[in-house]
Formats: structure tokens, sequence, C-alpha cells
């Protein structure tokens, strides 16, 4: 915060504070941001950093705090209100028509009332002195994701402002088209914007930025400048480092122990323009183990988890085996005969149907893997033991409710998700996936499920846990591999893992950095 | 030559209530709402038409009461779907429910008493020429209301910022917000626009077509209208050859049935339905231009998260 002390900021931010329900996604959060700086605003996914920009932006409207514009105190009540003080914006999800034309998407919001031929010409102008070649004419729909980003940053440019705010620009980027993109950066710059830059990738930060703001929980843990912090130093920041209350006895005698899920060169090829393609990922989780996968999200391991569970099926039969079992040709049902369970990340709509009882919901799950016990002679439900299960699933799992048997979309996020992950370890499952256990769940319930994860693993069953929480897989995981644009590295043993190497893996950078990064300082 | 001027009249009078509510739930769409509430504003518009004319003696104090009262009833589908975000589905169709039977109540006594008629137009040496003098300058005002609209709404969509406004909001309503666009105000605008078309069209039945009042006097025409807006891909003058089209068939089959040709009536009943599905799902086969038009956040709740 030493940086010009005395020049009056261009963006000054005090104790901005939002509410959703009972989490505080910002926290007092205190951000200055110069004229002609460009300044990262560094934090793991969920740490608050989009709901900040919102709320610079006015699509969302802070419970406390003040934002401060030239040293005015200003109230941004929407999005015009930004746009007028001189605040621009590219969203991470992009905010283009696909019906529409470049053109007429950039004269969407200019203000000046210009015919769309006057605005495709400067468009097309302002894009090829900046390097970014675009086709006003062209149809959105048509467009790539990275064409679809220089839309967003001409239509920013054309309205002139001095801020302009990038949410996570590069994590739909390919390199060539990010290198691209800091090269017009750089330029803005030297024009005197000020760049809000929001970013979990560390490197690039340490490249372009002067100064960084770290979040973490929703509330500032650091200002920096990057170039004097190493990437480790920023992953540090960035993930931080707590006490843990799960319990996790070393598991010994791992390397002797027969492999329950292996998944051998599995490949798949994207199946819409915006999916990850997998490639060639190769995993082995042996029996007594838990073997968590980090990554950012939209790495491609939602791809993975509907390769594994069987929801999109392997032309290789080979590339995932269960049990030593070849199980890619087989669907969700078959590869639960051969003992896995799996946990989707969804959890209405997918993990549970919502308008169905309890009961209902484990019936549906379990039906061919418990057709002795669940369904009678001649197809008939048998409503009772379903009953009496669904009840022992509830008390297993301290699932709080407030029906003996209450419909799934009755249930709190957390409980529901107890349930759904009590409903598979009540199997005793030889190999359990487990997608994001704990989105969204409250501490106390994630405890529960993270213990009764590590409890399955000991009692010699395999455990896959998909994680974007750093903090989770360290507390449950005997090894963690790291899933960057779908390609997942090498399992390393919890002893050697540290949220350094790991932090750096999730941003993309090779292992062997993280050594010469720690030679470097 | 008589005979086949007046027949194409005909057919001009039965296309101009559907091109008129059709044109108006088309600008609703394009924004984005799916009001399904059309026959219920058209019969508010028919009784409003029909009454207005017989208290005061006067057609034109009608025709205005017909706009107003399909306007306001719309505005009740406004408050309900846009401030209050229901399901825009259930809510049109109640409207259409509702709209049935207050009209019905509204209109008890006016059962079986003759109504004002809308004079058609006679401009001098215009209206003489023989054949086209009649068809261009010799009809109702509604009709030339009816081509106007169509023509101002092909405009307005695709020539002005207002109506690219307009249908980026039908595009994607969660993208106009991020881009300071009042959405909830165009969509409470386009909204009322649609009802005041519907109205319009409602009152040309009781002030035109048949200037009388009978109960359920729509007779469906709403529905047709909602099915016209689909099947021309939300395209306006996709809409007017539909719209057409219905007419001439209607007309056609209607004589016909007088002339005794021997095939089911029912069957002559049904092709004015079957002739302007094909051809518009004829017009409407490329489909990537369909995509296009099609309005993205049809019938979807806009609720801004603050």
């Amino acid at each position: 915060m030493s940086v010009q002390e005395n020049a009056v900021n261009l963006l000054e931010v005090r104790g901005l504070t939002k509410i959703f329900g009972s989490l505080k996604a910002c926290d007092h959060i205190d951000l200055a941001i110069a004229k002609g700086e460009i300044h990262a605003l560094l934090g793991e996914n969920g740490a608050g950093k989009s709901t900040l920009v919102k709320m610079l932006f006015g699509s969302l409207e802070p419970n406390a705090g003040d934002i401060f514009w030239n040293g005015q105190k200003v109230n941004i009540a929407n999005p015009g209100a930004a746009k007028k003080l001189g605040i621009g914006m590219v969203f991470q999800h992009f905010s283009l028509f696909e019906a529409l034309t470049a053109a007429e998407n950039i004269a969407l919001s200019l203000d000046d009332g210009a015919p769309i031929g006057t605005i495709a010409a400067k468009a097309r102008a302002l894009s090829y002195s900046y390097g970014l070649p675009l086709d006003p004419e062209s149809l959105v729909g048509d467009l790539s994701v990275g064409e679809r980003q220089r839309i967003e940053i001409i239509r920013c440019l054309l309205q002139t402002p001095q801020l302009i705010i990038l949410d996570e620009p590069t994590s739909v980027l390919t390199p060539q088209e990010a290198d691209k993109l800091f090269e017009t950066l750089e330029r803005l710059r030297s024009e005197g914007k000020s760049i809000l830059y929001i970013s979990h990738r560390l490197e690039e930060v340490k490249r372009m930025c002067d100064r960084a703001t770290v979040l973490r929980h929703g509330k500032v843990v650091g200002h920096c400048n990057p170039r004097e912090e190493t990437a480790s130093s920023l992953a540090r920041m960035m993930v931080g480092n707590e006490v843990h209350a799960v319990v996790r006895q070393p598991v010994e005698g791992i390397d002797k122990a027969q492999s329950l899920l292996e998944i051998v060169n599995l490949s798949r090829q994207p199946a819409t323009p915006f999916s990850i393609p997998l490639k060639n990922i190769n995993l082995s989780v042996r029996a007594g183990e838990v073997i968590g996968i980090a990554g950012v999200a939209g790495n491609g391991q939602g791809e993975f988890f509907e390769a594994v569970s069987g929801e999109v099926l392997q032309q290789d039969a080979a590339s995932v085996r269960i049990r030593g079992k070849n199980a890619g040709g087989l669907t969700i049902t078959g590869r639960r005969l051969l003992g896995a369970a799996f946990v989707p990340e969804e959890r209405l709509g997918h993990g549970a149907a919502p308008r169905m009882k309890l009961s209902e919901n484990l019936l549906l799950s379990r039906h061919a893997t418990d057709g002795k016990m669940f369904v009678g002679t001649g197809g008939t439900v048998n409503s009772s033991s379903i009953y009496s299960a669904a009840q022992r699933i509830i008390e297993v799992m301290d699932v709080r409710k407030s029906a003996p048997d209450p419909e799934a979309a009755a249930l709190s996020g957390g409980n529901l998700q107890k349930f759904i992950v009590g409903r598979e370890l009540d199997r005793k499952p030889a190999v359990m996936v487990v997608n994001q256990p704990t989105w969204g769940v409250d501490a106390g319930a994630a405890a529960h499920i993270r213990q009764a994860l590590i409890e399955l693993a000991r009692s010699g069953s395999a455990v896959l846990v998909i994680s974007q929480d750093l903090d989770e897989l360290f507390e449950i995981s005997d090894s963690i591999a790291v899933m960057h644009n779908g390609e997942l590295s090498r399992p390393l043993p919890i002893a050697e893992a540290t949220f350094e190497k790991i932090g750096l893996l999730m941003g993309g950078a090779e292992p062997g950095h993280t050594e010469h990064a720690a030679e470097v300082a | 030559m008589d005979i086949t001027v007046n027949i194409l009249m005909t057919i001009a009078t039965a296309a101009t209530p559907l091109l008129i509510a059709a044109i108006g739930e088309l600008v609703v769409e394009r924004s984005g709402v799916l009001n399904l509430g059309v026959e219920g504003m058209m019969v508010m518009g028919t009784i409003g038409g029909f009454g207005a004319a017989y208290l005061t003696g006067n057609p034109w104090i009608g025709l205005f009461a017909g706009i107003a009262l399909g306007a306001i009833f719309s505005l009740l589908f406004a408050v309900m779907t846009l401030s209050l975000a229901t399901n825009q589905v259930a809510t049109g169709l109640s409207l259409t429910i509702l709209g049935l039977g207050l009209s019905g109540m509204m209109g008890t006594n006016f059962v079986g008493l003759p109504g004002e008629r809308l004079p058609n137009l006679y401009i001098p040496v215009l209206t003489d020429i023989p054949v086209i003098g009649r068809l261009l300058f010799g009809q109702d005002p509604i009709f030339y209301m009816s081509i106007v609209l169509v023509i101002a709404v092909a405009w307005f969509l695709f020539r002005t910022r207002t109506g690219l406004t307009l249908r980026s909001i039908g595009d994607s309503h969660t993208s106009a917000h991020a881009l300071g666009i009042q959405v909830i105000r165009y969509r409470y605008l386009a909204v009322v626009f649609g009802g005041a078309c519907a109205g319009l069209a409602g009152a040309h039945l009781s002030l035109v077509y048949t200037p009388q009042w009978v109960e359920n006097m729509t007779a469906g025409r709403g529905w047709i209208a909602l099915a016209l807006v689909v099947f021309a891909s939300w395209r306006p003058l996709r809409v007017l050859a539909g719209a057409y089209i219905f007419g001439a068939v209607w007309i056609g089959q209607l004589h016909a049935q007088a002339f005794g040709i021997p095939v089911p009536s029912q069957f002559l009943s049904s092709l004015p339905y079957l002739a302007t599905i094909v051809v518009l799902v004829l017009i409407s086969r490329n489909k990537r231009l369909t995509m296009m038009n099609t309005p993205a956040s049809l019938g979807q709740p806009f609720v801004p998260d603050r």
C-alpha cells in the first residue's frame, strides 16, 4: 500500500461487503487502484473476486462499504452508472448476444446513437490498430471463444473507459491469444488507463501486474508487488494455511495393496465447443487410499467424472478398470454392479430427484445393486425395507430434516449432500468416486463427509475425490494429482505435496518450475 | 368482377385481426416474453369496442376503447410476470380464461343488439378506379392501420437502435442487464404494445367484421395469431404472409362449402390451418436463420440478482 500515497487513486474501495444469505462473499474489502497501473486481484475460486467486481460494475449492490472514484464518493447503482463514470468490463462469462452481429453487439453498449455502419467501421479500425482483427459483420454465434473476447475488449475500448476490469480473461484463451491480450493491456497502460486484472494464474500476474490484492474466503489477506514475490509466495497467500479438524491416520503398506480403480490412457474428444478434451489420463487408486484431484474449475474435471462414472461411455473398454474388470463400455448401473459408487457434483437433478422422497431417491440409485433387498418377487417395490434403509442412512450421517421422509428438495444443500454420500457409503462400495463432495456445504457437515470418506478408504476401499477446495484435499488425501487443461499430473504423495507445489500445478506451471522459483527466491 | 373484388375484400377483413394480434405478439416475444393471453386480451378489445361504440353511438370511440382495454388487460400480465416473476405460460393461460369470462359477464346486456360499424374509407376519384380502387382505397380504417403497423414494426425492429435493444433483450436478458439495459422497462412497454394490438384486433371483430356482440366472439383467433408468430419465425413480413394465406384459404373454403363441393366440411374447415402451417414451414426451412430469429430467452422470467 506504499505506492503513490500522495496521488489521488482512480478507484478506492473501503470496507465493501456483500452477503448472500449466511455467506459473506465479500467481507470488508479494501482496494486502491492508481492511474496507469495494472492491478491484479488474486484468489481461489469462491474467494469473492467476481462478487467484488460485480459490485464495482453496478450489477450487484453492496451491503456495506464505500466506493471512491477520483476521490469522490460514488454510488454505482447499475452498469449504466459504472459506464458513465468510465468503468469498462470484460466479463468472464461473456455478455454477448449470439444471434446478433459483432457490430450490433458493440452498438448496444454505446449510447451515442451512431448508425451501425459507422460503429462497424470504428470497431474495425480500432481492432486492427490493437492487433485484434475483427470482422464486425460476423455473427457472434459463429465465432470462437477467443474472437468473442476480442469483441468484448473492443466494445469496452470504444467506450473510452478510465478503468478496465478483466475477469479471468485468459481462462478461455489459447496461449497465443493470451500473449496478444498481454500486448494490448501493456499498450493500454502506456496510454494511462488503469486495469483491474482478475486471475489465479500467477505467472501472468508476475509478468504484467504492478500491484496485487489477494483475497481468500471473501477477505483481503494481503497487498503486494507481484514482481517482488515468487509464484510460490503468491500461491501461499492465495491458498492460505488453516488448522483442520479431520483425523487422518497414515496409511501403511499401500504399495502392496491391490489397485481397485484404474484409469488407463483415457482420452475424450470435447462433446461441445466449450468442453475440455481429456488427454491420455492415467491413474490408479489402490485399496485403502484416498486420492484427490485438484484443479481450477473447467479444466476437464467434469468431463473426467462423466467418463469414470459411466455417464459417458468410452470406446476403449480397458480405459476404465474397476476391480480388475474392463468397465469403459459399461453404463453407470453396470459399473455400480462391479462395486463402484459415484456422487456427482450437482445435488439436485443429478445426485437426487428433487421432488421425490429420500427413500425413493435411495431406490433410484440402488435398485440394481441391492435388488434382493429392495425389490420383491415380481418386481414389486419393498417399501418397508427401503424406508428402514433410508432411516439408517439418515441416522448414520446425521441428516437434519423436518419430516420422517421428506422430498430431496426440502433438505438444505449440506444435509442433502450428507444423505447422497451416505446413500453410497451404506453399500460399502469397493470404489468410491466423488465430485466436489462438500461444495456449498457448511463446515460441520463438510467435516462429517470428509471423515466418512477417509474411514471408507481405511476399511479397504479405493476413494477418488475431485475437488476445487485445496484445504479439503490436503485434509483427506493420501496423494494429490492436479488436472490442468484436460491433463492429469502424477499424484504427489501428501508428504511431498505443499500448497505451493499444488497451486503452481493448478496455474499450469510445470513441476520443475517449483525448484527453479525456490532457487531464485 | 364485382364478386372477385368482394371476395378479395373479405379476405382482407378476415386476415386483418389475425395480422394485428400477431404483429403485437411478435414484438412481445422479440423482447423475450411469451404472452399466451392474446385470446383474452383480444376478446377484451372486442367487448370494449362494441360496448363503447354502442353506448356512445360512435364507432371511433369504440376503436380507442378496444385498444385501451387490451392494453390495460396486458398490464395485469406484465405486473404478474415481470414484476412478480410468475410463470409466463400459466399467467398467459389464466389471462385468456379471465378475459373470456370477464368479457362474457360485461356483455350480457349487449347480446343481440345491433352494433356500430366503422365506415369504409371513400376517397373520391381514387376509390372509383375499377377493381384496385376499392381494394386499395375503399377498405375499413383498421385495414390501413394493420399495414402501417407491419411496416412500422419491421422498420423499428431491424432499422432502429431501440429495436436492436429490444431484440438483444430477447436474445439474452442477462447480457442485456450486464450492459446496463433496463430489461424490465423494455418488456413492460413491449407487453403493453402487444396488449394494445390485441385490443385493436379484437375491436376489429365487433366494429368491422360482424358489428355485434356474441360471447366468445374471438373464436380462437388469438391462438391462431400466436401460432402465426412462431411459424413465421418472428419475422413481421412473414406474419403478414401467414395471416393473408390463412384469410384466403378461410374465405375460399367457406365458398367451397357453400357451393357444395363433395369434400367433408371438416376437412375444408381444417384447410386454412394446414395451408398456413405448410407454407410458413416451407418459408422457414432454413434452420440457421430460424435459430437466429428465435428469441433465446423466450418465456424465461428475469430476476436480476442484487
